[in-house]
């Protein structure tokens, strides 16, 4: 069975930014970092503001990590393993994510 | 010598060292309107006009002084003042408005401050002076020659070598001041300025030693000829000398209050060195210049061309400073007052301390190394190297938090150049790089950035990462860059390149809240708006159910749009006239204004129509942090100007201009920056000072802050700005024109850009909305949901 859903196309994702998919009723947001080919997914709630706005917040990377900052409070989150880097009592579910033929996708939860 | 700053604007209370509150926090029982008329000092006891009667222990005159006005006849009449207190001020203005001719008899310090008060106020302003030159007691001859070409270019003639012998009624003007060589001068006001004399009149009185001339003699713990009545500051003589300045009188109350306490220290006279601006010129004039050290030999530097004069007098063995007058240039008094002060010795070759500086690295800067622990650096707050380097020792790295903890440069602010080194000089022994680098991407300050961006022509962040920087960027650098890129290529914010750099708000054109919705403030210039225009607003909140609330800066905001709903809003305001204002930018935000002279009975200026010009000229105008502005019609201040990073006030004689006020967290009224200037002088000071904001400031910087840190301050900044010293006057002004040739209401562009649009949609797959949005109702409007908040929220606080 194909794990794999395709949820949107490669060229509606927004270049070293994020946007917002709708993936098995979860808000899913999907950074696509173009300086080095890279595609994250994370949950788009922000534990912390308790708001539905994590695709909004700007990518950023310091030392080798990259990440993105809450557009409420700014508290920078790790895209590859979701924890918070100011408060690590805090963490964004993560999703497995690829390109296929153009098409953006999302692995299913085992 | 604060006093001028009333004419500045600066109120009573401003000027005021203290207040009420001061006292009662510390237990002072202070008494107002009642003057002590005796002084019993053997039973300790002080009985005032009223009957009062208070018994010390220890009592401590501090009387000041009042201003002498020679026994000339006619020198009692009405429009005949002395600059000694506000109520002074507040007659000389008073005269001036019936007034044409205005002369200070007295070319001292306070006598020019008062005259450039004099010609302030509009008035033809005369100086005469009994002595042969200007600032008798501080300058030589050459410095005193030269402040008076300076001071005549400016407009204000001065007479020396002029006894006044009596002043009666004038034929042209209001009296006629006939002196004693048989000229005469007509004038309609008269301000003496001739010096001052201690108030002893109270120990005269009642037995305690005064001074042949007047003084309360005091010993070197300021105590009078009765040990346990002490006296300070003015009214207090000193080995037959009389200190008429601040740091002596806070240093002699130091003393007093310290042998009171029963601890030991001693007064032991002070320097009168001394440096200010007068009517523009910078003057200085440290120690003994007068030749009265056997032997002293001089270095003169004068040039003609630039009008500048210093004069450097050192002993016989050619080793340690005596003194030194600077007139036009008095860079070098901070180097000067501390080789005198800690008696240091002179660098082989002397001169390089007043020569111009070539550009070369010289001997001419003093290294703050050498200074010992125990140098003054804060004369007015009577801070010591040692000071500093304790305070910077505890954690304060910044001008901003020195200035807080030691008050150092806080008063006169001469010293801050001084303070800056001794500050940067400690953390770098402190083993602190001092490190301006905007963050770990790039090794540059905002302002290295703003040169590589405006010279290298860069136009994207990408190019910028190329040429100069490493990683990915971050949440700091990305949108100061996206805002240097704004201020000088003024690309619409939403093209592909730029979208990554775009903060929270600039990111949907809207002001996120909490709960990620946006709020929506359209442009209201000046707060005028028309019945139409309004209907429309509350017609759009209807249909969309906004919470709508007035703004501060006169407009209206509009609470609670899902992303999606943002296009249809916007849909509607454009097509009514609006356009965007501009709230979610780091940008110029609103012109505040008063209704002015088209309706106001007080109104002098149209404060309205100039507010609309000046928001339409300099909307969308991004900037290293928010800017806003206020015009008031009239002194009334309505608009609040002063509280504004660029504020304007209507004059009789056209607008005065305010800069880097602000409100806030951290208040701080503007600094009175031009006065009386039209409408086109205005324009291009406000285009050359933001440009140069744009350019030099830091990310997150507020007009106030970047003043405050601004090497050189307001001073600095005038030169820049109207004089122009750095020739960028023209290029600041092209700038400004090329960023306001390409204004565009950004939700217009948005409008007109399907592939934009797209955007604005809560998923990318889905028409879907956020179904966590949640609302209530609350006095009759639309609120999200109240949550009982668990803990208080770390905010990451990326401002300073």
């Amino acid at each position: 069975m194909n794990q794999w859903t395709t949820i949107c196309k490669h060229q509606e994702l927004s270049e070293n930014s994020g946007v917002c998919v709708l993936f098995e009723e979860q808000q899913v947001a999907v950074f696509y970092c173009k300086r080095s080919a890279a595609l994250y997914a994370v949950s788009n709630f922000d534990p912390i503001a308790q708001a539905n706005v994590i695709s909004r917040g700007i990518m950023g990377s310091t030392q080798e990590q990259t990440y993105v900052a809450s557009p409420l409070y700014k508290q920078r989150f790790d895209l590859n393993t979701g924890i918070c880097l100011d408060s690590p009592e805090f963490a964004l579910k993560t999703f497995s994510v690829r390109v296929e033929a153009e098409q953006v996708q999302l692995k299913k939860a085992g | 010598m604060q006093l001028s700053g009333f004419f500045s604007g600066k109120t009573a209370d401003d000027l005021a060292l203290t207040d009420a509150g001061y006292y009662q926090e510390h237990g002072i029982n202070f008494v107002l309107n009642d003057k002590v008329i005796e002084l019993d000092t053997n039973n300790n006891r002080v009985i005032t006009s009223s009957g009062r009667i208070e018994s010390y222990d220890k009592l401590v005159l501090a009387t000041g002084s009042y201003p002498f006005v020679p026994p000339i006849p006619g020198s009692d009449q009405a429009h005949c003042h002395v600059y000694r207190t506000i109520d002074d001020l507040e007659a000389i203005t008073e005269s001036g408005k019936v007034s044409k001719t205005g002369v200070v008899i007295g070319g001292g310090l306070l006598g020019l401050e008062a005259a450039n008060a004099l010609s302030n106020l509009g008035l033809d302003t005369h100086v005469v002076e009994f002595a042969p030159r200007l600032m008798a007691v501080q300058l030589d001859n050459g410095g005193g020659a030269l402040l008076r070409r300076k001071i005549e270019q400016l407009g204000v003639k001065v007479h020396t070598e002029k006894a006044t012998s009596e002043i009666t009624v004038g034929e042209f003007c209001r009296y006629r001041m006939n002196f004693a060589d048989g000229s005469f001068l007509e004038t309609d006001t008269i301000v003496f300025s001739a010096g001052i004399r201690p108030q002893d009149e109270l120990a005269r009185q009642f037995g305690l030693e005064v001074g042949e001339r007047g003084g309360i003699v005091i010993n070197d713990q300021c105590q009078t000829s009765v040990p346990n009545v002490y006296a300070v500051g003015e009214c207090a003589l000193w080995q037959g000398q009389i200190f008429g300045l601040v740091a002596p009188g806070y240093q002699m109350a130091k003393t007093a209050a310290s042998h009171i306490k029963g601890e030991q220290l001693s007064f032991s006279g002070a320097d009168m060195s001394t440096k200010l601006k007068l009517l523009g010129i910078d003057v200085a004039s440290i120690g003994e210049v007068h030749g009265n050290t056997p032997g002293a030999q001089s270095y003169t530097f004068s040039d003609e061309i630039e009008q500048v004069y210093k004069r450097l007098i050192i002993s016989q063995d050619g080793k340690k400073l005596v003194g030194a007058v600077l007139v036009g240039d008095a860079q070098a008094y901070g180097t000067l007052l501390q080789l005198l002060l800690n008696d240091m010795t002179l660098p082989d070759n002397p001169s390089v301390l007043i020569l111009p500086d070539t550009g070369e690295e010289n001997s001419a800067g003093l290294g703050i190394e050498a200074l010992p622990d125990s140098a003054s650096i804060c004369s007015c707050f009577d801070v010591s190297k040692g000071d500093i380097k304790q305070a910077v020792a505890a954690g304060c790295c910044t001008m901003s938090d020195l200035k807080e903890t030691t008050k150092a440069s806080t008063g006169c602010g001469g010293c801050s150049a001084l303070t800056k080194q001794v500050l940067d000089a400690e953390l770098a022994a402190l083993g602190f790089t001092v490190n301006n680098h905007i963050c770990e991407h790039f090794a540059y300050s905002r302002q290295e950035l703003t040169d590589i961006i405006r010279i290298k022509k860069i136009s994207t962040f990408a190019q910028l990462l190329d040429s100069c920087g490493t990683g990915l960027g971050c949440e700091i650098c990305k949108p100061a860059v996206g805002s240097i890129l704004a201020s000088y290529w003024n690309d619409y914010v939403l093209e592909d390149a730029h979208i990554e750099l775009q903060d929270s708000n600039d990111l949907y054109l809207g002001n996120i809240q909490k709960d990620g919705t946006y709020s929506v403030v359209p442009r209201i210039a000046g707060g005028e708006i028309t019945p139409d225009k309004l209907i429309t607003l509350g017609q759009v909140a209807n249909e969309f159910d906004l919470y709508t609330k007035i703004t501060g800066g006169q407009r209206v905001d509009l609470f609670g749009a899902q992303l999606h709903e943002l296009p249809a809003i916007w849909k509607k305001l454009v097509d009514a006239g609006f356009e965007t204002g501009h709230a979610y930018g780091k940008s110029v935000r609103t012109v505040k204004s008063c209704v002015g002279s088209t309706w106001c009975r007080y109104g002098v200026d149209d404060s309205m129509a100039l507010a609309v010009n000046i928001e339409n000229r300099y909307k969308g105008l991004r900037s290293p942090h928010k800017i806003k502005f206020a015009v008031s019609g009239c002194t009334r201040e309505c608009a609040e100007a002063q509280t504004k990073d660029i504020g304007i006030i209507a004059t009789d004689k056209g607008w005065n201009m305010y800069v880097c006020g602000n409100g806030g967290m951290r208040p701080r009224h503007g600094d009175l920056f031009a006065c009386d200037l039209d409408q086109q002088t205005l324009q291009s000071y406000i285009d050359r000072l933001l440009m140069f904001y744009i350019r030099t400031a830091d990310r997150l910087q507020r007009t106030s802050v970047w003043l405050e840190n601004l090497e050189g301050g307001l001073d600095y900044l005038k030169e820049v700005v109207i004089e122009d010293k750095l020739n960028l006057a023209a290029e600041l002004e092209q700038e400004m024109q090329s960023n306001i040739n390409n204004y565009q209401c950004e939700w217009k562009t948005t409008l007109q850009n399907p592939e934009k649009l797209k955007r604005f949609k809560h998923f990318v797959n889905s028409d879907t909305t956020d179904s966590h949005l949640a609302f209530e109702l609350e006095r009759e409007q639309r609120i999200p949901v109240k949550k009982v908040q668990q803990q208080s929220i770390k905010i990451i606080e990326l401002t300073e």
